[in-house]
């Protein structure tokens, strides 16, 4: 078997905090896709001005950039909000950003924009008639909207979820730079002590391919169930 | 209360933008009446029955279903809106319509499309849904295919499994918008049977057609559209063999 110096369980502890860190991060950003590509969809003036102001910051500035902005303009925020509420109203509030928190806070956000466009072609996707059908039956708008927007919606987003979901994967390792022991973090530490770097990054590598394999296979399997209803052509 | 019209329409305008496309329409059904809508391309008849339920909200113009009128009201641009949209979704429920392209939901099958609309919209038990949907598709004659979706369907099919929907909703009128004007020449006459046999169960229908035949042998009343007004209007008999305006003579003329 593969030595690894007894760096394993470290390792091993680390990949589990890359995995925890990628799902609460995806569940983050299709909160903010779905919220978004509605807000963009809407007839408010303000919730599109405001979902388009998010998307276009979001999506024009480096990850690396919004992250390091994450940690430690975050907790200087943190730290000037609980002051002010200290001082306005006596009541201590406080609490640590600590770098697994900014790190799927800002994965979260930077993948919710890129969600809130997926999102939006896809419904922009779904036909009209469908949507009509919906309500000539006496659907109100959130029975349309779950029924029959959403599930046609998934068919369409499913390949672009598929997409942002292994970036997303893969920008995880950024959150090494802000200190998290991730994955990536073990193995820098082992490679640097060891002087081994192939012995410990090619593991890591691999570990990140089985998820983006693995979850490359879900997504089609789910594709397939998205598109039950359509006739493939092949 | 029992022999109140399904529905009276009084005085309908629609304009889009600039366009004025619907100049004053008025109609009243009785129960069991089947009332074609007639006319070229581009003379409002589908827009009209849009305008019934409300997928496009009449400029001006009163809309009476069993006695309970939709009520109107202007939005801050000044345009006119349901005032309720609750009662818009019930009336839709008493108004079930079938369109030109099916619009089945792709990815349902055909039973969930039928008990889609009773279930969660008229709340009737699922079992008792599930129930009425098979009763209507045997009816109209695609029983077996109750577990397709629509994709792995005819044209035909399709179109009978939208009118199974339809009746799912055991409305007080169903609406027809050009039900065989999607469909390959061969498959028009298995949908227009089913019409046919609803039409004699006395089921009151609107119905916008090209279908001169079926007009003519199967409604009890036709209406004449001609750039936004009706031109003529009366018993198929009359408006057929009797008209007494030049538009709907020219319209009748055979074309080579």
């Amino acid at each position: 078997m593969f030595d690894l110096k007894g760096y394993g369980p470290e390792l091993l502890s680390g990949a589990v905090v890359t995995i925890e860190l990628a799902f609460l991060s995806l569940a983050l950003a299709l909160a903010l896709g779905l919220i978004g590509a509605a807000a963009k969809l809407s007839n408010s003036r303000a919730a599109v001005g405001i979902a388009t102001a998010y998307t276009t910051l979001i999506r024009g500035v480096p990850d690396l950039v919004m992250m390091l902005l994450f940690y430690y303009g975050g907790q200087v925020g943190v730290n000037m909000l609980s002051d002010y509420i200290w001082e306005t109203y006596e009541v201590d509030f406080f609490f640590q950003f600590n770098p697994f928190i900014s790190g799927v806070v800002t994965i979260g956000l930077i993948f919710g924009a890129y969600m809130t466009e997926t999102f939006r072609g896809a419904f922009l996707a779904v036909e009209t008639g469908q949507i009509e059908a919906a309500r000539a039956y006496g659907f109100s708008n959130w029975h349309t909207f779950r029924r029959v927007m959403v599930p046609q919606m998934l068919r369409h987003a499913l390949p672009g979820i598929g997409n942002n979901w292994q970036v997303l994967l893969k920008t995880t390792a950024l959150v090494s730079i802000i200190g998290l022991t991730d994955m990536v973090r073990v193995a820098e530490e082992a490679a640097k002590a060891e002087r081994m770097p192939f012995h410990f990054f090619i593991p890591v590598a691999f570990v990140y391919l089985a998820l983006t394999a693995g979850s490359e296979l879900f997504i089609k399997w789910l594709d397939k169930r998205a598109n039950a209803g359509v006739i493939q052509e092949s | 209360m029992a022999d109140q019209a399904p529905l009276i329409c009084r005085d309908i305008y629609k304009t889009f933008a600039q366009l004025e496309v619907l100049k004053g329409i008025s109609l009243e059904t009785k129960k069991g009446d089947v009332i074609s809508l007639i006319g070229s391309s581009g003379s409002g008849k589908s827009t009209f029955l849009r305008c019934i339920n409300l997928l496009e909200t009449p400029t001006s113009g009163d809309i009476i279903v069993h006695g309970d009128p939709i009520r109107f009201t202007n939005n801050r641009k000044g345009d006119r809106i349901p005032a309720d949209n609750k009662q818009v979704e019930l009336i839709r429920a008493k108004l079930s319509m079938v369109f030109q392209s099916f619009n089945l939901w792709s990815h349902m099958t055909v039973l969930e499309n039928i008990t889609e609309a009773p279930i969660n919209v008229l709340k009737v038990p699922k079992k008792e849904a599930i129930e009425r949907a098979e009763a209507y598709l045997n009816k109209v004659g695609i029983y077996e295919r109750k577990d397709y979706y629509p994709a792995q369907m005819s044209g035909g099919q399709q179109q009978r499994a939208a009118i199974a929907r339809a009746l799912a909703m055991e409305p007080e009128v169903m609406l027809f918008d050009e039900p065989t004007s999607a469909l390959d020449p061969e498959l028009v006459g298995e949908v227009l049977k089913v019409m046919q046999s609803l039409a004699e169960e006395g089921r009151t229908m609107i119905v916008v057609t090209h279908e001169m035949a079926f007009a003519k042998d199967v409604s009890t009343q036709v209406l004449f559209l001609h750039q936004g007004v009706i031109e003529e209007q009366g018993t198929p008999e009359k408006v057929f063999d009797h008209p007494d305006s030049e538009r709907m003579k020219q319209f009748l003329a055979p074309k080579f």
